[in-house]
């Protein structure tokens, strides 16, 4: 399984009259060929942010990307995506790297058929005819469960439902056949039930077409279900990251394990017990982070925790922790 | 009657009319959006509503405090037929029985502080001076774990989490007996959801309070609920106590439902057979006739697009509208787990 892209130290501010927001305080993480990542977190983590800096989505002002690299290896070459010109990067992103948004109402063009909307890309991308375009379109619609696809390519956003549309979003960024789709909370907005339907189509095309997806999300039972691996992010870094059975089975960092205590499960066979919620509330961004960020909320802080950022200590097989104590042993790291 | 049952809800109704034309409006068609609803809470339990888009549940809660006037049926708080109260008959009851909402953002005057807001219902209600009001605050403020000190700042100033609890002081400040809560806390971060919930778990067993609780969460209604009712497209499908709607439902909607909610626990899920419906929820402005599910039923058959499913007891407790279960409870429906 070999590296596809590679993120190290990725920083990113926000500044405005308030202030400045630190959203990304060195993220760093990498992807395989064909592998699901989902990212977690909750508001204000960072974990959509991450994504849109890689894409050239952060709005400039009054975002802007201060440091790191993001090198996305491509057939054979590597670029570092935080280097490339808005036209690159134009060229990268629908092309080789797909994004699905959660709400597609707001992503889709209200004025354009959905067809075209698809086959824009193809003729942009890929550089393919309308002919050519407008029928791999109507096998990709078929292909994404849009039932009657030849009708429906000329139909608008609106005449379709929440799930459908979301199939859209799915086939947009399908379309150029990328070598990663970052999803950012896909199905956050659906029912239940059509966000089952959704993630076993994104399983069914993942597998058909071999490519690496990073889904982005808050909800733990969704990845539990999708992920090869993990990564928790909190107060903009990334606190622990593992393969998907690890994080459930050995969580590390206080953050993850109380996450995973504040969910009510449906296996759960007394509803009688207390929810184990974490105190407090999410860190405020507006200073720089000397600290670490979960350090108010956690009840195992040592003065340490007060003064350096963790980084982030390999504690098992690409098992990863930012924390300076061993829940676990029930003392500090032996670092 | 049952001494010990709080609130019953009899063939609740409601339907919203949709009108064509501008000069002469008319009616041509109604989203029915609760349709012939029917359930009972007793005293001190949780009664969990639980559905998907459009079925009604949050329009229930609504109709059952006459916040919507209801089209048709009865809702009865002890004894008492709230639907045919007039104003002032209602006005006299709405100490008992309260409303926490789900969007703390717009439930909140932005331009009151806390503890006018949180006060509010006192001074409608005439019943405390200035002084007893602010200490009613500053003890209500204290049992939904927010500062006292806080009482003066505005609803931007505090967090999502924080806000809710505000909503929920504002609801216990006249000592109701029955609050309808509104899906509060599916706008919440997870770590915050706990905390809200395990509140609203303590408030109850301290006040005395029946709640319904309105939400889409599956593992939050199971989590909280002593009993849980399925709502689709204005029906209740299913009605059980919480552990035998979670172990054995009979209705082919709440296997599907309850098979669609993802757990947080990747062994199991790779292993689950997951029951995937076609499709979506239809409009309940164009709810299908016969069984209001017959469009995405795997199950369905002749009778179920020729006659809607009697709603109706088919073992101790536990009720069922579908024509697949018979009237002992017994069903054609395999049960997948």
């Amino acid at each position: 399984m070999s590296k596809i892209l590679e993120v190290r130290n990725l920083i990113t501010r926000f500044y405005s009259v308030d202030g400045t927001v630190h959203a990304l305080n060195g993220v760093s993480f990498a992807l395989d060929e064909g592998e699901t990542l989902a990212v977690v977190g909750e508001s204000g983590s960072g974990k959509s942010v991450t994504m849109m800096s890689l894409l050239g989505l952060i709005p400039q002002p009054p975002g802007k990307v201060e440091g790191g690299e993001a090198i996305f290896m491509d057939n054979g070459g590597s670029l570092d995506l935080l280097q490339l010109n808005e036209e690159q990067v134009r060229r990268v992103r629908g092309g080789k790297i797909g994004f699905i948004f959660q709400d597609p109402i707001s992503s889709l063009n209200p004025t354009m058929t959905i067809g075209r909307q698809i086959t824009e890309s193809m003729t942009e991308h890929l550089g393919l005819g309308q002919t050519e375009a407008r029928s791999r379109t109507i096998a990709l619609l078929r292909q994404v469960g849009i039932a009657d696809a030849e009708r429906r390519f000329n139909s608008y956003p609106h005449e379709f439902s929440g799930g459908m549309r979301q199939r859209v979003m799915i086939a947009i960024a399908m379309a150029c056949e990328p070598q990663i789709v970052i999803a950012d909370e896909p199905t956050t907005a659906l029912d239940v039930t059509v966000q089952a339907q959704i993630v076993e189509l994104v399983k069914q095309l993942q597998a058909h077409m071999g490519v690496a997806v990073i889904w982005i999300t808050h909800d733990l039972g969704v990845v539990a279900g999708i992920a090869d691996r993990v990564l928790v992010m909190y107060g903009g870094t990334v606190v622990e990251s593992a393969l998907v059975d690890d994080l459930y089975d050995d969580p590390q960092h206080p953050y993850t394990i109380g996450l995973l205590n504040a969910i009510p499960s449906l296996e759960e066979s007394n509803g009688e017990e207390k929810l184990e919620s974490i105190e407090g509330t999410p860190p405020d961004l507006h200073s720089e982070l000397t600290l670490c960020p979960f350090a108010p909320r956690c009840p195992y802080a040592f003065e340490r925790c007060w003064q350096e950022l963790p980084p982030p200590y390999l504690v098992a097989n690409k098992h990863t922790a930012a924390c300076f104590y061993d829940v676990a042993a029930q003392r500090p790291r032996e670092v | 009657m049952d001494n010990n049952v709080l609130v019953r809800v009899e063939n609740l109704k409601k339907y919203f009319p949709i009108s064509r034309g501008i000069i002469f409006s008319r009616q041509v068609g109604s989203v029915k959006a609760v349709d012939d609803v029917s359930f009972m809470i007793r005293h001190g339990e949780t009664l969990g509503l639980v559905g998907e888009s459009g079925c009604g549940k949050s329009t229930t809660g609504r109709a059952v405090l006459q916040l919507h006037k209801p089209t048709a049926g009865h809702v009865y708080y002890e004894d008492i037929d709230l639907t045919t109260l007039g104003e002032e008959g209602l006005r006299q009851l709405r100490p008992k029985i309260q409303m926490i909402f789900q969007d703390s953002i717009a439930s909140l005057n932005p331009r009151h502080s806390v503890a006018k807001i949180v006060g509010e219902p006192l001074k409608i209600h005439g019943v405390a001076s200035e002084r007893e009001i602010r200490d009613r605050v500053v003890q209500l403020l204290e049992l939904v774990g927010l500062k006292p000190s806080w009482m003066n700042r505005f609803p931007h100033e505090f967090s999502g989490g924080q806000r809710q609890r505000i909503n929920i002081a504002r609801a216990l400040a006249l000592n109701p007996s029955f609050v309808v809560c509104d899906e509060p806390i599916s706008a919440l971060d997870v770590s915050i959801q706990a905390q809200v919930v395990n509140l609203l778990k303590d408030l109850q067993k301290e006040l005395g309070l029946t709640y319904l609780f309105i939400a889409h969460d599956l593992s939050m209604v199971r989590h909280i609920s002593n009993r849980v009712a399925v709502m689709y497209l204005g029906k209740v499908m299913e009605l059980a106590d919480r552990r035998t709607l979670f172990a054995q439902p009979l209705h082919p909607y709440t296997q599907s439902l309850i098979s669609a909610v993802p757990l947080p626990n990747p062994k199991l899920e790779r292993q689950r057979k997951r029951i995937i419906l076609q499709g979506e929820v239809p409009s309940p402005s164009n709810a299908p006739g016969g069984c209001v599910f017959n469009t995405r039923c795997p199950l369905a058959y002749e009778e179920c697009f020729k006659t809607v499913p009697v709603y109706r007891e088919v073992k101790p407790n536990h009720f069922v509208a579908c024509h697949l279960v018979d009237g002992q409870g017994s069903s054609k429906i395999p049960v997948i787990t």
